[in-house]
């Protein structure tokens, strides 16, 4: 893990009540305003007070053509994480906000009706009412008994934090895409299904029908047809024309383009990046005989049916539930993901950002991550959100894939918000503004320019009780080129923006809903797609009279660049910064900031400090945020040049709350995991940070005990050098729980020899073997009385060459002496460290440098190899020893830590299949020392 | 040294008592194998290793699977099955000139009365010979006359796509436990005390058919014979069960040399006498012979005994080289001796010229004295008679390789890839240099990033 320890010192879990807060006092435009919800007793940084749930949650709504917007369920499915929240009328909220299904009509001219493969819309709304904000995925799925055969439901990530739903915008949209992407897959093949039986129905109807005619005609000989012979023509042409449709729906059910499926199944972003060529060609609305269909009355069933030709009304027939309208399997695959959401996007949004960040750096250092780190490569790859860095990359370009910029998303889509999406505004105004918000990208962006926007939003909503407010949506940001005041937004979190947390529960309409922003999944057609799709361009035509905007929300900040990242960049930064605009840029210049707490080499007292840094230029897309945030222009100046080190208390504040939080969360984690997560299939891997391979509380507990290993033992240098070294520790002790306490405690000094299994062995009572040895890296043993000549104590005196033992009883190591620099660094004894999950985070950081210093070591050519034919292995032996020594700065034994670490590295790179092949044991003939307190 | 772990008791003297044993230190710094690679397949004793080529070997005992091994990587290439009991002989056989595919064939003698014929290319068995008698013991090929000889009760010649050519009649029951090649068509076969010198009589005009006659039986030794090798053109060495080692004329199979009392307890004080007794008397059996151009070394009992054949005596020894048994020695080229031994650890040893006559290596007699002698450790050797005849080489102890939780059965070793142990503990130790695996590992790695383009050299 690569944290910066003194950010992460601040960290509480508990008790933080009990410090003495001493900070002098802020000036006071840095100065907190009161938290409005103090007088409940709730902890002041908790976003959570004023809403009436207790946690985030997430609510699956259908807006059904009976009884209108209703909740289905929701995840988790305690009425304890709702509580009094009416689901109800936040369902009829959510989804009165689908732009993506209002537009119902059909091409002129379309003969038959027509499937409608509408793109998925992606809200964020909030409402201040209700304290609450959402994270809104519409979405469409087929029903043959439905009005038009489309049935509505949304997805909505409910969290009282605004800030957490706009800055993990992209990773929400990514994972609820998933989500939707398996729920339509599964309706798609069940409306087939049912189209299938539906067409059996109608053959065999034609069959009947056609007797029956056949006999009224032979009947019928007076020469004309009377009046029920012409009925039943009609009725036989009618189900001719019916089952022509229903074939062609079943045509285009079928021909759903396959690249996708593909493709929302690996990548989210790739998805998105092909969607906008795929999904125009499908994309019709429906035609006016969607009521006729309604006329038949489906019984899906494997013999055919006679289906009548009047019909029962549409509101008599019970809907298909969710379940039946997907297939069965898929619906519990969904909810396995949309749970695996919920846990993914637990506790506070610095936290989230905290491990967005960090295991976006580690994927960085793919060749060195495994040796320390616990986290599992496949919920890795799961998340798609930041694109993994090609293996050829030079380190430093890639960094740019991080996933910070994502968190400034909100900036641009705020800025958006205000240019271009007059939903109750006046109609006029969308033309204008939009183009002056191209001139305003163009030249630099005008604050002020952007204060008149901002007034239009405020009187917009605060003109209208029942409006709703658009406050941002995410289209704007593709089609921003760049402008250099973006190039300077580079403040993942800031005072203000935690400050404007606190007053973001704003009161302007009491019954206002909020849409902060939208980000349809469709990209902006292309011209020479608008071209070559009728479709298409019907769609345009329809609407771009009514409104502006509603093409525009088809535009997708992510998909060009998402698909530029995973495609174009390897070879282009530079295009990807134009097109991607300021998130690319935002990632440059974050480099710089970033690079500081992940390559810096740690101070010699033994604590990573990352210098103070300034920001050097004005900080003007940040006005714009802020702006709307708090609408309050005064506090732009404020933030003008903030000093980087003015970050401190906001992390801070937040870091408190997010331990507080997360660890509350992570109490009940467990029983939390449903039985859904546990029938997940393969591609839905149970959560991926909250609950990792050792989870937070893991880490605190092995933190603390280590810590208190150091304190208590003097000789814990020589014993954790044998650790990193990879010479087998022993822990010998007669009681079990003592030894698996100090093993599992040192096992964070372990380096791994693949990503699959640490080399730990908690507790072993039998006599050890060579294997053991080549296996384990550190093992509890029993200490067993056995007559000498017998038992694991012999075996241990016999092979004693290849360990270190500590026996637990009589308080005494026996290793090689230790004589470096680098375990006193991270491990001293007077460490001002306290808690656990700090202490972790040190070993984890130091190690992280310990992990480049190896890295540096192992994939420099001449100090392994000769730099040309004439050197001898002496001038390299001499290189290596130079390097390591003076370069690397590592003090005698420091040199085998190194030397280990890159042996293992090597056989990693060098390995066809990781995590196959055997691990060789490799030790040195050195004299053991013995340590007794 | 980790008699803080263990507690009182007797392990302390232990130290003190083992000094006749030589030992060394933990600090090693001329043992080159500083890396091990724990090779497992074997459900029971590992005994037979042999080398297939530059960089594979098979492996088979008691569980009657053979292994064929990477020896650089450690992997199982191959195993074969199709013996259903312990296999007894292995050998390489050389390829058929006739034959296209060049294919390495190993041949297998097991307990269930079968030789097998394999090839080790593609885990194929070639052939399968179940018409015996008795078990198979040895194994031989004479390349020159395009036979395979097998050993078991009696003697039987093959061929090639083998076919039996002709046997002897039935020998002994305890049959035969050794068979080298000498010169004029000749074989020499150790059955119990006895050695046998058979004739090969190959086809010519007047007869079609394969004959094997028994020329000579030399019966100098008093006990069953434990090893028999070639030493050189013109002569070949054994060694029996009480501790008589005979080097024999290979032409007219005279005795020209014979070492029966060197290691043999020579008159000694009457206390140590007692010890004498409660000796097992396979201490001083001759295990195995390991030759150079000038030495012959023996592994007699615990001890190893470098005996020159030009000066015709002992020049060097280590009388309780291990804990037990010998069971395998090596000579290396750079006068390095390894040696394994029941007690579970490889030793490697180092024949240096004495520098002064001063240095008496043998100090055993010294402890001895104070009476430190344990009653189930042999006891030291007593001083040598005479002073004069002190050996003038010694064997240094550079190394050992504690690896094995029981008897090390063989080892066979590599000049590239280091040195490759079997034992009853069903392991196949691979002992590598680390130093250099380290390079290889390193040069491998920059050849990887060299193929996938991700190789940066400075300008």
């Amino acid at each position: 893990m690569i944290s910066a320890p003194d950010v992460v010192a601040f960290t509480k879990e508990e008790e933080y009540e009990e410090e003495p807060y001493n900070e002098p006092a802020l000036p006071e435009e840095y100065s907190v305003p009161l938290f409005p919800f103090s007088s409940q007793g709730a902890n002041p940084w908790s976003k959570l007070s004023g809403a009436k749930f207790s946690r985030d949650f997430i609510l699956i709504s259908e807006f059904s053509e009976q009884v209108g917007p209703q909740p289905l369920l929701t995840i988790p499915n305690d009425t304890k994480v709702f509580g009094t929240f009416d689901l109800n009328y936040f369902s009829l909220r959510i989804m009165s906000v689908d732009y993506q299904a209002s537009f119902v009509g059909h091409p002129p001219g379309s003969a038959y009706p027509k499937l409608n493969f509408v793109e998925d819309s992606k809200v964020v709304l909030g409402d201040s009412k209700e304290g609450a904000f959402a994270y809104v995925h519409h979405l469409t799925l087929y029903d043959l008994e439905a009005r038009g055969f489309v049935r509505p439901f949304c997805m909505a990530y409910i969290s009282a934090d605004q800030h957490k739903i706009m800055q993990q915008f992209q990773e929400l949209s990514a994972e609820f895409s998933k989500a939707s992407e398996c729920l339509k897959t599964g309706n798609r093949k069940a409306f087939a299904g049912e189209l299938e039986k539906k067409l059996k129905d109608l053959d065999y109807t034609r069959t009947v029908l056609h007797t029956e005619t056949e006999i009224q005609k032979k009947a019928n000989d007076k020469g004309f047809y009377s009046s029920q012979a012409i009925e039943k023509a009609n009725e036989l042409a009618s189900v001719e024309k019916s089952i022509i449709e229903h074939q062609d729906l079943l045509k285009q059910i079928r021909s759903y383009p396959h690249r996708k499926l593909k493709g929302s199944a690996l990548c989210c972003g790739e998805t998105e990046h092909t969607q906008d060529q795929t999904s125009q060609a499908a994309t019709t609305s429906n035609p006016d005989e969607s009521a006729d269909t309604d006329l038949y009355t489906c019984r899906p069933a494997y013999t055919p049916k006679l289906i009548k030709a009047k019909s029962t009304k549409c509101f008599d027939k019970k809907l298909k539930t969710l379940e039946e309208l997907c297939d069965t399997e898929y619906f519990t695959q969904t909810l396995a993901q949309l749970s695996h959401i919920e846990h993914m996007f637990r506790g506070d949004l610095c936290y989230l950002l905290t491990s967005q960040i960090d295991r976006a750096l580690l994927k960085q250092q793919h060749i060195t991550n495994f040796l320390f780190e616990d986290f599992v490569e496949v919920a890795e790859k799961q998340e798609s959100a930041p694109p993994k860095p090609g293996p050829g990359r030079p380190p430093s370009r890639s960094l740019e894939e991080c996933p910070i910029p994502q968190v400034l998303i909100s900036v641009g889509s705020y800025k958006s918000s205000v240019e271009s999406v007059p939903i109750k505004m006046e109609q006029e105004l969308g033309d204008e503004e939009y183009k002056e918000a191209d001139v305003a990208e163009m030249s630099s962006f005008d604050p002020q320019e952007n204060l008149d926007y901002l007034d239009m939003d405020m009187k917009g909503s605060i003109s209208s009780g029942e409006s709703i407010e658009v406050l941002g949506t995410e289209k704007s940001t593709a089609v921003l080129p760049k402008s250099d005041s973006q190039a300077s937004l580079t403040v993942p979190l800031s005072p203000q923006v935690v400050r404007s947390k606190a007053v973001s529960h704003r009161t302007i309409s009491e019954d206002s809903i909020e849409v902060l922003s939208t980000c349809p999944s469709e990209a902006l057609i292309p011209e020479d797609f608008k071209a070559s799709y009728p479709s298409a361009i019907n769609e345009e035509e329809s609407y771009a009279d009514d409104s502006e905007g509603a093409i525009h929300f088809q535009a997708s900040v992510s998909a060009p660049e998402l698909g530029e990242a995973e495609e174009g960049g390897l070879e282009t930064p530079p295009s990807q910064i134009d097109s991607s605009c300021c998130i690319g840029k935002e990632s440059d210049s974050l480099r710089v900031r970033l690079s500081t707490p992940a390559h810096t080499p740690s101070d010699q007292d033994g604590v990573v400090s990352i210098p103070p840094q300034r920001y050097r230029q004005k900080d003007q897309g940040f006005h714009v945020d802020f702006a709307v945030e708090n609408a309050s222009p005064l506090r732009d100046s404020s933030s003008e040049g903030f000093p980087a080190d003015e970050l401190d208390p906001s992390r801070l504040l937040a870091s408190r709350d997010v331990s507080k939080t997360s660890l509350d969360n992570y109490s009940d984690s467990a029983s939390n995991m449903s039985s859904l997560a546990s029938t997940s299939s393969d591609r839905t891997p149970p959560s991926a940070h909250p609950t990792g391979p050792s989870s937070e509380r893991h880490k605190k507990r092995a933190g603390q005990n280590a810590l208190k290993f150091i304190r208590q033992y003097p000789f814990a240098h020589p014993a954790i050098y044998s650790l990193l070294s990879g010479r087998t520790l022993v822990v010998l002790g007669e009681d079990e729980a003592i030894v698996r306490k100090l093993v599992t405690a040192l096992s964070i000094f372990v380096p791994n020899h693949s990503r699959y299994a640490k080399p730990v062995k908690h507790w072993v009572s039998s006599p050890l073997h060579i294997t053991d040895f080549q296996r384990w890296k550190l093992i509890g043993l029993q200490r067993v009385a056995a007559p000498a000549g017998a038992g694991p104590l012999h075996a241990l005196s016999r092979y004693s060459r290849y360990t270190s033992v500590l026996d637990l009883d009589n308080k005494a190591l026996r290793c090689p002496l230790y004589r470096g620099a680098l375990v006193p660094r991270l491990a001293d004894h007077r460490t001002q460290i306290k808690r656990g999950s700090t202490y972790y985070l040190h070993v984890q950081s130091t190690l992280a440098q310990l992990c480049s210093k190896a890295f540096l070591y192992t994939f420099c050519h001449h100090l392994h190899l000769p730099a040309h034919d004439k050197e001898t292995e002496e001038v390299v032996a001499g290189r290596q020893a130079s390097f390591l020594k003076l370069t690397l700065g590592l003090v005698n034994e420091d040199v085998k830590v190194v030397q280990y670490l890159a042996e293992l590295l090597k056989l990693r790179y060098v390995q066809d299949t990781p995590g196959t092949g055997h691990p060789m044991l490799r030790f040195d003939y050195v004299p053991s020392f013995l340590y007794k307190i | 040294m980790l008699r803080w772990l263990i507690g009182g008791g007797r392990e302390p003297q232990g130290l003190a008592e083992k000094s006749p044993l030589q030992t060394i230190g933990e600090e090693q710094t001329q043992n080159p194998y500083t890396e091990l690679l724990v090779l497992k397949a074997h459900h029971d004793i590992v005994r037979f290793l042999v080398r297939l080529d530059e960089y594979r070997f098979a492996s088979a005992g008691d569980d009657g699977i053979v292994v064929v091994w990477n020896a650089q990587t450690g992997e199982k290439l191959l195993e074969l099955n199709g013996h259903t009991q312990k296999i007894t002989a292995l050998i390489t056989f050389p390829s058929l000139e006739a034959c296209e595919e060049k294919n390495q064939l190993i041949l297998t003698a097991s307990a269930d009365r079968t030789v097998i014929l394999w090839d080790c290319d593609t885990g194929r068995q070639v052939q399968k010979v179940s018409c015996f008698q008795s078990t198979v013991k040895c194994l031989i090929v004479l390349q020159r006359l395009d036979v395979w000889l097998s050993g078991g009760n009696d003697l039987c010649v093959w061929n090639q796509k083998l076919d039996l050519l002709c046997k002897t009649s039935h020998l002994s029951d305890t049959g035969i436990s050794a068979l080298i090649e000498i010169p004029k068509n000749c074989v020499v076969a150790a059955v119990g005390k006895e050695l046998i010198i058979f004739q090969l009589v190959a086809p010519t005009e007047e007869s079609l058919e394969w004959d094997i006659l028994e020329i000579k039986r030399l019966l100098d030794h008093q006990d069953h014979i434990l090893s028999l090798v070639n030493v050189n053109d013109v002569s070949f060495v054994t060694g029996s069960h009480v501790g008589e080692m005979i080097i024999w004329d290979i032409l007219d199979w005279t005795v020209q040399a014979c070492e029966c009392n060197f290691w043999d307890p020579s008159p000694q004080l009457d206390t140590q006498q007692e010890i004498k007794l409660c000796q097992k008397p396979n201490d001083i059996s001759i295990h195995h012979f390991t030759w150079d151009e000038e030495n012959v070394f023996a592994a007699v009992g615990r001890g190893l005994y470098v005996y020159n054949l030009q000066m015709k005596r002992v020049i060097a020894c280590q009388k309780s080289a291990h804990d037990s048994n010998v069971l395998h020695i090596a000579k290396l080229p750079n006068r390095q001796l390894i040696s394994c031994s029941e007690d579970g650890s490889v030793r490697i040893w180092e024949l240096r010229e004495k520098q002064q006559l001063a240095a008496e290596p043998v100090p055993t007699g010294f402890f001895n004295m104070w009476g430190f002698g344990r009653v189930n450790k042999q006891a030291s050797q007593p001083v040598k008679k005479q002073q004069e005849n002190a050996p003038p080489c010694s064997l240094e102890l550079i190394g050992d390789l504690i690896g094995h939780s029981s008897s090390v059965e063989m080892f066979l070793y590599f000049e590239d890839h280091g040195l490759v142990t079997c034992s009853a503990d069903h392991l196949i130790i691979l002992w590598k240099n680390g130093e250099r695996e380290s390079g290889l590992r390193s040069l491998k790695l920059f050849q990887k990033l060299e193929e996938d383009g991700d190789l940066y050299l400075a300008v």
